[in-house]
């Protein structure tokens, strides 16, 4: 029986005050389970983002609960936050946010080196996790020396070096062009998801929808139902 | 090192045109600022020079007396009252004057003649050539081999030159600890000769150089030279009041003070703006950093590692230049007024850890304000 990575309940967030309030989350409610690759899918300013940053403990909703685990994160302090997301969650940024001044395989090793591994150690396991995601020979080159495909590609080996269960990946495509980013989705499909990991991806690209288990619908602040479930 | 301070490390140094800036800022202001307080400290030594050289422990002095080069002559009495008093071993006189040396060659040349006690010669240089005792033979006079020696035609034992009328003949070259800061060439004799040949007013002791039975007799003694009208000042405090003379009533402390501010000014601006820029280039990978699970307090640790490690360099480089400088023209110029001191050293570095703090601190300011949220936002 599939065992459930995030739970999250009555998510409600707004921002602003008075007449100028606006709310990004309405009554939130979601679920997903290890072996998930779930995509949150919808137009811009439909609260994608938001929820993303709820889920993860990045920002506070005004209402509801999220349970990542089993544990609830707004129930832990600053510090144990940050420990938990650098233990159990692993980040693909839009814009992948590589130091420039960095090699690629330091870069990998950033979330290894956080959690105050040795550096060399850190720099070997990312020098394998540059060879899952095919750019073993590019570990001592800079970022600016590679594609963007290429980049996106050590986004995800940074995200998920230290072994994540969740993965979170926001508009993984948006800065790729159509085929490398449905090329990119499918290596994640087939390699980095696995049943002890969940990933919840947010974009509005449908070609690469082929690769969701399940898809959530969010429009104006809520979530509709699901759209696909291949899982 | 551990891995997050690498990290900052490699972030910092990799960023090879920014970090070359923001050195070159701060080695650039620590230079100025040694620079300055090194010839200040320097001047300062040399304004002290006799007082070093002569190395009494007490000096009795006029209550006018500001530096050692510009003494108030003192009558007889205060020599006997100050041998009188308790607690002092014993005393003697001391002249210290400047007249005009007529060399062989015709030309005059202006000199520190130094007047020191006929019986004990206390406060006397070391010497590199002649006898001491010849001092007392007629018209002796021993020269200080120091960067001025050369302006009284490189003298050796045996030559002769004028002054005042009288013939003086060199019977010995020294050596002092440090040479004066007028650029005079100094000529030490017996306290009756200098007063004989030196034309002087109605009193003619410069100073009374006191050995106290023991350091603690100091105040004691001190308490009975002003009852006299007089000042008994420790060595040091003489120093000091020199100092203090070419500090506050000549303008140099404030051209130092001046010059330092700007040099300290430069340095903040250049890599306070630098480091300020630096951060904000990497601000969103610094949002990232924290959305990935990096603790607030890593980054200001990180921040201000780079902070320290920036200034430090600048701090060691810009100490070494001066030093470079300072020893370039020492092998030019032997007498040349500049001395790094561990004051000038600790002055030096506050102001670069003032430097370091103010540029971090923005810095910090600005990294703790990012969201990461915002980083999702895009």
């Amino acid at each position: 029986m599939p065992k459930t990575a995030i739970q999250a309940s009555g998510l409600v967030k707004w921002f602003g005050e008075g007449e100028a309030r606006t709310t990004a989350l309405k009554d939130v409610a979601l679920e997903a389970q290890f072996g998930e690759m779930v995509y949150i899918v919808g137009p811009s300013g439909s609260g994608k983002t938001t929820l993303l940053s709820v889920l993860t403990g990045i920002l506070k909703p005004n209402a509801g609960t999220v349970l990542l685990e089993g544990v609830d994160i707004w129930g832990l302090s600053a510090d144990q936050l940050a420990d938990f997301r650098l233990a159990k969650i692993g980040f693909v940024f839009q814009d992948y946010h590589l130091f420039p001044r960095l090699t690629t395989a330091e870069n990998v090793a950033i979330p290894l080196i956080l959690r105050d591994n040795d550096w060399g150690e850190s720099i070997r396991e990312a020098e394998k996790y540059l060879d899952i995601v095919g750019l073993k020979t590019r570990a001592q080159l800079y970022p600016v020396k590679l594609s963007g495909g290429e980049q996106q590609r050590v986004a995800i080996a940074r995200a998920i070096v230290d072994q994540p269960d969740i993965l979170i990946m926001d508009e993984p495509t948006a800065s790729l062009d159509g085929d490398t980013g449905v090329a990119i989705l499918s290596f994640v499909r087939k390699n980095v998801l696995n049943q002890d990991r969940c990933i919840l991806v947010v974009t509005h690209d449908d070609r690469i929808y082929e690769f969701a288990t399940r898809i959530l619908n969010m429009e104006d602040g809520r979530l509709k139902g699901s759209e696909k479930s291949s899982a | 090192m551990k891995g997050i301070l690498k990290l900052a490390y490699k972030l910092l140094v990799n960023d090879q045109a920014k970090f070359s800036a923001l050195l070159l800022g701060i080695t650039f202001a620590v230079f100025l600022m040694m620079f300055v307080t090194s010839m200040f400290s320097g001047v300062m030594t040399h304004a002290s020079s006799t007082v070093i050289n002569i190395g009494a422990p007490v000096w009795v002095m006029d209550p006018t007396v500001e530096t050692v080069s510009n003494s108030v002559g003192m009558p007889d009495y205060v020599l006997d009252a100050v041998r009188s008093m308790q607690g002092v071993k014993y005393a003697v006189p001391l002249y210290s004057g400047g007249a005009l040396v007529k060399l062989a060659d015709g030309n005059y040349q202006s000199v520190t003649v130094i007047g020191l006690d006929d019986t004990s010669l206390y406060g006397r240089p070391d010497l590199v050539e002649g006898k001491i005792q010849d001092i007392y033979a007629e018209n002796g006079f021993i020269v200080v081999r120091d960067a001025e020696f050369a302006k009284l035609e490189n003298p050796h034992v045996g030559s002769q030159f004028e002054l005042n009328d009288h013939r003086g003949v060199i019977v010995g070259t020294a050596r002092v600890a440090t040479s004066g800061l007028y650029g005079l060439p100094t000529l030490y004799t017996t306290y009756e000769r200098a007063i004989q040949y030196i034309p002087n007013p109605r009193y003619t002791i410069s100073y009374v150089l006191v050995e106290p039975k023991s350091p603690n007799d100091i105040p004691r003694i001190k308490q009975q030279v002003e009852a006299l009208g007089y000042r008994a000042r420790t060595k040091e405090e003489f120093m000091k009041r020199t100092e203090d003379f070419f500090i506050y009533k000549t303008g140099g402390g404030t051209n130092m003070l001046i010059m330092t501010l700007m040099s300290f000014i430069v340095g903040l601006s250049i890599s306070g703006q630098t480091f300020y820029t630096f951060i904000l280039e990497n601000l969103e990978r610094f949002g990232a950093l924290k959305a990935i699970g990096t603790k607030s307090r890593d980054l200001i640790r990180m921040i201000l590692f780079q902070a320290s490690f920036t200034a430090l360099s600048g701090y060691g480089l810009g100490v070494g230049l001066c030093v470079l400088l300072i020893y370039l023209a020492k092998l030019r110029l032997p007498s040349y007024a500049a001395m790094l001191t561990f004051g000038n050293l600790a002055i030096g570095f506050g102001l670069v850890v003032v430097i370091a703090a103010g540029s971090s601190y923005a810095a910090v300011r600005r990294v703790l304000r990012i969201e990461p949220f915002d980083i999702f936002r895009g």
